[in-house]
Order: structure tokens, then C-alpha cells, then sequence
């Protein structure tokens, strides 16, 4: 929040006379900054109010099955958050889950985005396949994954590979019980598998845009195909790929429905989003719930601004126009 | 200033200035709390209820003009947001689905109506003929009934009739868990395409623990002693366990750690197991027109060791919110959901396989119940036998027999059901998971000796 | 904005001519990819019309006989239960807050990228930090308020929830579009005297169509999406389809097939307008370069 206090606060004015010339200057500083206003309000009000209310209870002793037993808690939530093994586990299984599917997603999205921009028979309709999966609603594409495709006894691949195996006259077909002996890749297979169309979809944006002179040019002076894309392709493409490295990371750091349903946390898979609802609704502690949300809070900016600000070419730039 | 008085102090600024600076308090109108006639019902998504919900409209709100809305979710998503609901007193919701685990410490809250005279004391009620185990588990320490059953089980060993007749296995009335272990052995040598059994594994004090709880009573083993002692890694807790988690990685169900009642459901009717160690309401499913393997099952004890009965007890009862500004009408559900008439009447609509049973004597009087229902003996017995009050071969603080009936045990169970489901899948050890689940209990078990 | 835009600053502004001929092993893989990605969505479709019996099978039976039964079940034969409300109620939730996005976040856009105001950069970063607040710990405090202030099982508490969660997001990538408006038509308008609202509306907002337009379907995805607040903030007049959804699908019984139906039902809105708009979101997505 201090960012925006040193970015909205007014010039300092001494109101002497003679402030004609500062008078009109701070006109035009508020006509610009007045059509950020609004959206501004708005999110301040709506996500610093309830976050105040979260830093308010992380502070008290509060349980929701004991309405009798509350009371002012110091920082004692603070020290359970912190002495919590699983919550420590937690950390790490959220950083593991975030950077591997969109990492993944990206890497994927990008080869899927180069043979989509190559011309071959069916393309459009092989691009309307491919983006299904993002508009899948994600706890019926949970639900569909954990039952209709992973599940070990009748889920889509063991069925796939009995069938298979079936043809070649084996009554022993190899079965995969991806949920217990890899419960987190399977989440992250899942989550790759729905992110994924949306990497390629902003990454295909990005090459279509790709200047086709310098291309030209580059294929003029004998330049071979990697050295465009190593060249040309790929930095061009560096705002695109921060575009769906941040919005992905933004969205599975919170993700909570896969592992809810998946896994139900188990098998060492909680993250942190799990594990705050589970302090919130199966303990129904709602201060030590509130303190390692606010930990949560305070671990995911400082994080973010050390990533936003050192990898992000966006915000290492000030205003160029 | 009282610890207490502070935090309402803080809290009601706080949440004051949020009213004030969005401006919009009362400007959104209030929860629809529908017309006078109406009522708002929240409850879990199991199969008993949805046949409610399709009934409610045709014959309950045409008979009384009293409009039921339905909230259904699943399971762990409806008793999160009970407790929230329930927890604020907001009225959103008159009537909730609660269990015979909850129901003690929320009218210990004071956050449910008393139904002694608005539902028990009906004349057509008949509250003698619900069994006396669920009004003893639904009365509160004042004496007041919280709580009518909507249905109710124990639990049985479910099994393959056919094939153990098939090799020449027999399955005792009563076995022991030393017996069953050795028929999942020989069921999985005869039928190669079949595991042995089924059990739950997946995390969960509801899940996992259910059955596996059941089992550390028979093992002689509790969650706590009589004087809050932590007993989770104490020799016959950790036998129990490991018994249960071999018998499943040697002869359980494919996938068991992720595996709760409805994937075990699913192995039944799919032929995938032989025998099931669950819930005894599983049988009216099993035994539906449209299920494959109806008539194919025989139902016997849950398996015992140390203790003469193994069952469990388990409700899923009404509760009316106590600041519910509907409660007589809210009351009028709630006898109407649990009585005979609505037996009856799912029985002529739906078949007598479906009726939301277990919890009145008179259903299983029922010739054509027990025709309908082949476990209709079994489960009576369970439940005459199960003794939420002493299950094991102990005393013990707390009350409850698949559970330990204090809110914390929601939490403690779901943090070892993770660790034991590790167990099930090779991830860990018997003794690690319990001596980590002993740290936690141990801490719970201190606020309980003060 | 960055060395792309100035590149084509210089260039006019044309479409890079994909490699020539069609290449038949470029399309086989792309064909395998395909088939391979959306295989668990057609397995989705065709279980959705298979018997309970049918639709958990090893080896799965693909070819069973097709039934319109989940579907019926879906619309009320299983639990009278009429999935409209909730159908109808998300339709309000994504489309209003998507509105109120769109109206928020084009003049705070405007604000960061036509005319940058100082620090923009911070201020971008704090809008983007607001999307770190773990929604899991904001639901308590959601919930409080709205208890308090009689807004609970309120629908337009959740648009305006949803329009607090996507405005972050949009401001950031209209700030993109917005940055390839010409500043010479913006000069032109001002000397006619234009406001800020004929700006946005009629030099801004034609220009950067296709942008708005991905911002907003992609606001629009995320609102219908959404489960945890609808949860906890919804209850009996304004619950979600996510939220019917997962009440539908009961955990005691056989579901599979019901559970497939009902995801077709839920997703279908999304799918239909994903399918529609995805030239539209190509377009935008590619930051207003590709007219």
C-alpha cells in the first residue's frame, strides 16, 4: 500500500500567492491521475478492508467451535504458523506445483504455438481442439480427472491400456495408479493440461505479431531458422511469455480446487491455499487460519517483488511514453 | 477490558468502518429469506437426501404451504460451511443436516433449537420408535433433544455370496478381522481379476478413519484414555493400524489410498472386490433394482478382535438453527422428514430399497422391508449393539465409537487419516505417522486435562 | 513500450507470411497433440451420454448404447433440483462484474498507459499485489461483512467480489492495448475539446476492440469459474452453477456419467464463447499489434 501512497500523494503546496502556474500543474497531475481513481477505491476497499479484518483476527485466540473460549492471542497464532511442519511443507509444495506447471505450460504452449503457426491441413479446427481444455470450468475438469481419467480402476488410461492390451491377447495389462504413486504430478499434469491452451494462445498471439521485415531481412542475409527464432523470435516474444508466466502463476499459486479434489491434500500434496482452508474449515481455528494467511500474504510480496521487479522487463521500466 | 469484550470491541470497528467506508450496507437488501411460508435447508448431497429434496415440493409444501429451499453439497464442503453458518447464527438456514458427532457440541454453543416439544413431542411423532442409541447421541448435556435421525447405520462386512460359495468359503455371522483377512487372502488367490477387499483409504477423519477407528476399538486401542492421555502410537493403536494397512496393500482395492465410500461403492458394483468393510446404508444402494451385483450379497458383523461388537453408529440427523425466525415451520419439516409417513411414502414412490432407514423400529418390522432390504437383520443388530459411550475395552472421556466426539478430533483425524493414507501408499511407516499424530493429540489432549 | 512496438512502428503494420507450403508432418503432430489434449473433454461428451453401468468400464466402453439419462437427471429427474437458477445466476455474476471490469478498468488504463501518471509502475504492482491475498483467507472477513450488512446470499456481493478479483488483471492487460492507440489521434481529440469519457468512447475503445474484447472474455471465464467465494458467500437464491455443480455430483452412488453431464452443462456457456471469440482473443491477445 505505501506504493500507492507516495503515488497518490499531491505535490506539496505551499499555497502562497502567486501559485497560478502550480495551480494549473496540479490541475493536470489530478486530470490524469482521476481515471485511475475509481478502480483504485474500489480494489483498496474491497481487498485491503478484508485483509485488515484477516491481520485484525490473526491476533486473537478464536475458534469457531469454542464461540466462549475467545480471546486476545499476541503473536501466539504466529509462533503455531511458524513451528507447523506442514505448513512449512506447504511453502515448498506451493513454489514445487506453481513453477513446474507454468513452466511446463509455457514450454508446451510454445511448441504447440510453432506448429500452429505453420500451415497444415485442418488448423483452425486442430487450434478450437486445443483450447477446449482452458474452457473446461476447473472443479468439473478436477472431478473429470480424478474419476473419468486417472482413476485406477475404471479411469480413461488403465481402460486404454487394458484395451490395448486386450487386442495382443494379454490378460495382464500393465495399470498405473498415478493418484498414490505420483499424487503430485498428477496435479500438476492436470493443471499443465488445462494451462496450457491458454500459454498457447498468448504465445500464438505473439508470433503473429512478429515483424515480418526483420524476418525477411534476417532470411535474406542467410540467417537459418534457429537463429531467427533465437534472435528475432524469442525476444520478440519475452512480454508474451511474462504475460502467461504472471497470470499463470498468479492463478495456480491460489489453486485450490485440483488439490481439494484430487488429492484432498493428502500424500504430501497440500499447498498453501489448502492448508489455510483446512486450519479454516476442518479445525476451524480462525486465528492461527488468519495468521498464516497474513504470512501468506507477506511471503507472496515479497516474493512478487523481487520476481516482479528483477525478472519482469515491464516494471523495470518507467514510463517510456 | 475482558479479552472478549476487546475482540468484539475490534472486530465491531473494524467491520463498522468497512460498512461505512463501502456505504452500501443495507443498500443490497438482506438475504432472501423468502416468504413467511418458506424455509431454507441446508444439507449433504448423499443419495437419501436428493430422493427428499424431489419429494419435498409434490407433497410437503402441498400438504403444509410451507416452501422448502434446498442448499446440497458435498460432504466436507457442507459441514464447513454448517459451522459457518451455524457458528454466526445468521438464520440464514432454519434446518441443517448434522450428524451425531456434531450435534453434541453445537448445543453445547447454544447454536440449535431445542426439539423436545416442537418435533418429539408430536402426538403421529412416535419418539419411542426411534432407536434409543440416536436419541441418547442427540440429547445435550442439559437434556434437551438437539437432534431427529433422518437415517441411520452401523457398520457391516459386506460380501460376495456367490463366489464365496463359489470356493467353498464361509463368512461367519460374527467374524473376526483375523478371519476376514485370511478370506481376502483366498478370494484374491481364486479370482484373479478380484481383490480380497475393500477398504476406505482415502485422507479424512471421516473417510479413512471411519472404519480404521472401528478397528483400533476392537485392537484395544483409543485415541485418548480416561484421563486425556494421547494413546496414537500406544501399542494396540499401532497394531490396529498396521493390521489394516497390510490387509490393504495386500489384498485391498486398487488405488486404495485415494479410495472412500463411493470408489469402494463403485469396486462392489463393479465386481473389482469381494468383500467391503463399510457403512451398512452402502446395502440399499447395493441392493437397488439397477445395481448388478443385487441379490448377490451377504452381510455380516463388523469384524471384531479384543471387543464383542466392532459397529459403528452413525446419523445423519435435523437440526434447527436456534435463531431461525421460522422454527415452527422449520419444525414441521423436520417431523415430517423423519417420520413414518415419509418412510412410507418414499417406499410407494421410490421402493421400499430406498428408504431412509435405521433409525425407527418399525421400518424393520416391515415385511416388505425386509424383503427389499437383505440386511435389514444385520444392521438392526449393529446398531442395537453399538454403544457410542463405551466402544473399546476402556473408559474413556469422550463419546463417540468411529470418532472421538470433540470438535478437535475433526482436525486431529484429518491430520493422521494424511499420514496413514502415506501408509497405504508406501510412502511412509506405521510408527512415523502415529508418533507424529501422538504430537498432535497429545497437544489437544493438555487444554482437555487443565 | 518495448522493442517489439517500436519495431513496428517502423514497419506497416503487416502479417508475417507463415512458412509458405503446407507441411503434412507439421500437421500429424499438430493432429496427435490435438487429439491427445482434448481426448479427456471428448471422453467427458461421450461418457455424459452413456448408463451408469456403462460409463466405468475396464477397458472402457467407447461404443455402449447413447442415453439422454445423465442429462435428465441434471435437469431434475435426480433430485427435482432445477439447475437454472444457478445456470441463470452465474450468467449474472460473469457478465455484470465483466461490465463493471470493463467500465473500472479502460479509464485506469487510459490513466497508465496513454498519459502515464508518475510511479505507474507502482501503482501496476500493487494492483497486481492485491492478487496474492490468498482468497481462502479473505472468505472469513467477506463473510462477516456481508453477514453484518444483510448482504449475504446477495448476487451482486459476489459481481462485486468478482469485479474486485478480475480488475487487477484487466487494468494490466488493457494497459497493454491501450499503449497502441496512436497519440496523434489522441492529440487531435483533445484539440476538439473531447472529455475523458468521449476519448475512451469513441477514439480509444474502437481502436482497441480486440483487446477489450479478450480482457473481457477472459474476465468473463474467470467469474464463471470461480467456486470457493460462490461457496461461502451464496447460499439458496444466488448459488453458482460451480457451486450446483459440486452438490449435484454426490459422493454415495454411481455418478460418473452424471458427473460428465453435468460438467458439459456447466462448461458449455464457456466453451461456446471461448470457441466464438477465439480469433477475437488471438487478435487482442497479441497487444493490439494485429489489426
Amino acid at each position: 500500500m505505501s506504493y500507492v501512497s507516495t503515488a497518490m500523494k499531491p505535490k506539496p503546496t505551499l499555497g502562497g500567492p502567486g501559485t497560478d502556474q502550480r495551480k494549473k500543474s496540479r490541475a493536470a497531475a489530478w486530470a490524469r491521475r482521476a481515471p485511475l481513481l475509481p478502480a483504485l477505491i474500489f480494489v483498496i476497499i474491497t481487498t485491503q478492508l478484508p485483509f485488515a479484518v484477516t491481520l485484525v483476527i490473526s491476533f486473537f485466540n478464536w475458534n469457531s467451535l469454542r464461540p466462549n473460549d475467545r480471546g486476545f492471542a499476541g503473536l501466539s497464532n504466529y509462533i503455531q504458523v511458524f513451528a507447523d511442519p506442514g505448513l512449512r511443507h506447504a511453502v515448498w509444495v506451493t513454489i514445487l506445483l506453481t513453477a513446474s506447471v507454468v513452466l511446463i505450460s509455457l514450454v508446451t504452449g510454445l511448441l504447440i504455438a510453432l506448429l500452429l503457426n505453420q500451415k497444415f491441413f485442418g488448423r483452425g479446427l486442430v487450434r478450437t481442439l486445443l483450447i477446449a481444455p482452458f474452457l473446461v470450468v476447473p472443479v468439473a475438469a478436477a472431478l473429470i480427472w480424478k474419476h473419468a481419467i486417472l482413476n485406477p480402476v475404471y479411469g480413461l488410461i488403465n481402460g486404454i491400456l487394458t484395451g490395448i492390451w486386450e487386442l495382443f491377447g494379454s490378460q495382464n495389462p500393465p495399470q498405473m495408479d498415478l493418484l498414490t504413486d505420483q499424487p503430485l504430478a498428477a496435479i500438476i499434469a492436470s493443471l499443465v493440461w488445462q494451462w496450457t491452451p491458454f500459454m498457447m494462445l498468448i504465445l500464438l498471439a505473439g508470433l503473429q505479431s512478429r515483424p515480418a521485415d526483420a524476418i525477411e531481412a534476417a532470411q535474406m542475409d542467410g540467417a537459418n531458422a534457429w537463429h531467427v527464432f533465437r534472435y528475432i523470435t524469442l525476444p520478440h516474444l519475452r512480454q508474451y511469455l511474462e504475460l502467461g508466466g504472471l497470470l499463470g502463476a498468479i492463478y495456480i499459486v491460489q489453486n485450490f480446487d485440483a488439490v481439494f479434489t484430487l488429492t484432498s491434500g493428502g500424500l504430501g500434496t497440500s499447498n498453501l491455499p489448502y492448508a489455510v482452508y483446512k486450519t479454516f474449515y476442518i479445525a476451524n481455528e480462525y486465528g492461527v487460519a488468519s495468521a498464516a494467511g497474513v504470512v501468506t500474504v507477506a511471503g507472496s510480496l515479497i516474493v512478487a517483488t523481487f520476481a516482479l521487479r528483477t525478472v519482469f522487463s515491464i516494471f523495470k521500466k518507467e514510463a517510456a511514453r | 477490558m475482558q479479552p472478549k469484550t476487546r475482540f468484539t470491541a475490534v472486530a465491531a470497528s473494524v467491520i463498522t468502518l468497512s460498512v461505512s467506508l463501502t456505504g452500501c450496507a443495507g443498500a443490497g437488501g438482506g438475504p432472501a429469506q423468502g416468504g413467511k411460508d418458506s424455509i431454507n435447508v441446508l444439507m449433504v448431497n448423499n443419495p437419501q437426501m436428493l430422493d427428499l429434496q424431489k419429494l419435498t415440493a409434490e407433497h410437503f409444501t402441498k400438504e403444509t404451504g410451507i416452501t422448502v429451499n434446498f442448499t446440497v453439497m458435498p460432504e466436507n464442503d457442507v459441514r464447513a460451511k454448517i459451522t459457518q453458518e451455524f457458528s454466526w447464527q445468521s438464520g440464514q438456514y432454519d434446518v441443517a443436516s448434522l450428524s451425531n458427532y456434531e450435534i453434541p457440541f453445537f448445543a453445547e454453543n447454544g447454536w440449535l433449537a431445542p426439539l423436545d416439544e416442537s418435533v418429539a413431542g408430536r402426538a403421529d411423532f412416535d419418539q419411542d420408535d426411534i432407536l434409543p442409541a440416536y436419541t441418547e447421541s442427540l440429547t445435550g448435556t442439559d437434556g434437551h433433544l438437539y437432534g431427529e435421525p433422518f437415517y441411520g447405520e452401523s457398520s457391516l462386512t459386506i460380501y460376495r455370496k456367490d463366489l464365496f460359495e463359489k470356493h467353498g468359503l464361509k463368512m461367519p455371522d460374527n467374524p473376526t478381522w483375523d478371519e476376514v483377512a485370511e478370506l481376502a487372502e483366498k478370494i484374491d488367490e481364486g479370482e484373479p481379476d478380484m481383490k480380497g477387499i475393500c477398504l476406505r483409504g482415502q485422507p479424512g477423519w471421516g473417510q479413512v478413519f471411519s472404519p480404521l477407528t472401528s478397528v483400533v476399538n476392537t485392537f484395544g486401542g483409543t485415541w485418548f484414555d480416561k484421563d486425556w492421555n494421547a494413546q496414537v502410537n500406544s501399542p494396540e493403536f499401532t497394531q490396529a493400524v498396521t493390521f489394516y494397512t497390510d490387509l490393504l496393500r495386500e489384498h485391498g482395492e486398487a488405488g486404495a489410498a485415494q479410495a472412500g465410500f463411493a470408489e469402494c461403492l463403485n469396486n462392489m458394483v463393479q465386481s473389482n472386490t469381494a468383500m467391503w468393510y463399510d457403512a451398512s446404508s452402502a446395502g440399499s444402494i447395493l441392493e437397488a433394482d439397477d445395481s448388478p451385483v443385487k441379490g448377490k450379497l451377504g452381510y455380516a458383523q463388523a469384524p471384531v478382535k479384543e471387543t464383542e461388537h466392532a459397529g459403528w453408529l452413525w446419523t445423519w440427523s435435523w437440526g434447527v438453527q436456534a435463531a431461525s425466525e421460522k422454527q415452527d415451520a422449520a419444525s414441521e419439516f423436520v417431523a415430517w422428514a423423519s417420520s413414518k409417513e415419509y418412510e412410507n411414502l418414499v417406499a410407494d414412490e421410490l421402493g421400499w430399497a430406498s428408504v431412509p432407514a435405521g433409525k425407527r423400529s418399525s421400518t424393520y418390522e416391515q415385511p416388505e422391508y425386509q424383503k427389499a432390504a437383505p440386511f435389514f437383520d444385520a444392521e438392526r443388530e449393529a446398531i442395537l449393539n453399538a454403544d457410542p459411550k463405551n466402544p473399546g475395552v476402556q473408559e474413556r472421556p469422550y463419546v463417540g465409537i468411529q470418532f472421538a466426539g470433540i470438535p478437535e478430533f475433526a482436525d486431529l483425524g484429518t491430520f493422521v487419516s494424511e499420514d496413514v493414507s502415506a501408509v497405504i501408499a508406501g510412502k511412509t511407516s506405521v510408527e512415523k505417522a502415529l508418533d507424529k499424530g501422538q504430537k498432535r493429540a497429545e497437544r489437544i489432549a493438555a487444554t482437555y486435562r487443565d | 513500450m518495448s522493442v517489439a512496438t517500436k519495431q513496428l512502428r517502423l514497419s506497416p503494420k503487416r502479417r508475417l507470411k507463415n512458412s509458405g507450403r503446407r507441411n503434412p508432418l507439421v500437421g500429424l503432430i499438430a493432429w496427435i497433440t490435438a487429439l491427445l489434449f482434448v481426448s479427456p473433454v471428448l471422453w467427458m461428451m461421450i461418457t455424459s451420454f452413456h448408463s451408469e453401468a456403462d460409463a466405468a468400464t475396464n477397458p472402457p466402453s467407447f461404443f455402449a448404447p447413447l442415453t439422454l439419462d445423465a442429462y435428465a437427471q441434471f435437469f431434475g429427474a435426480a433430485s427435482g433440483a432445477n439447475p437454472w437458477p444457478p445456470l441463470i445466476n452465474s450468467a449474472m455474476a460473469s457478465v455484470f462484474s465483466t461490465i463493471l471490469v470493463l467500465l473500472l478498468a479502460m479509464p485506469a488504463a487510459y490513466a497508465l498507459s496513454i498519459k502515464p501518471i508518475k510511479k505507474w509502475t507502482d501503482v501496476l504492482f500493487f494492483l497486481l499485489s492485491t492478487k496474492m491475498l490468498p482468497i481462502v483467507a479473505a472468505a472469513l472477513p467477506l463473510y462477516i461483512f456481508a453477514n453484518f450488512s444483510g448482504m449475504l446470499d446477495n448476487i451482486w456481493f459476489l459481481i462485486i467480489m468478482y469485479t474486485s478479483m478480475n480488475l487487477p488483471i484487466a487494468v494490466w492487460m488493457m494497459r497493454s492495448f491501450l499503449a497502441e492507440v496512436p497519440v496523434e489521434m489522441l492529440e487531435a481529440a483533445q484539440l476538439d475539446g473531447a472529455g475523458l469519457i468521449r476519448t475512451l468512447s469513441q477514439v480509444v475503445a474502437p481502436v482497441a476492440t480486440p483487446g477489450i474484447a479478450a480482457t473481457g472474455l477472459i474476465c468473463f471465464i474467470f467469474s464463471w469459474n470461480e467456486l470457493l467465494l460462490a461457496r461461502v458467500l451464496t447460499g439458496v437464491v444466488s448459488g453458482t452453477a460451480p457451486v450446483f455443480l459440486t452438490g449435484f455430483v454426490s459422493s454415495q452412488g454411481l455418478f460418473l456419467a452424471q458427473l460428465c453431464a453435468a460438467s458439459v452443462v456447466v462448461s458449455l456457456p464457456v466453451l461456446i464463447a471461448g470457441f466464438a471469440a477465439q480469433d477475437k482473443l488471438v487478435q487482442g491477445l497479441s497487444l493490439g499489434a494485429v489489426k
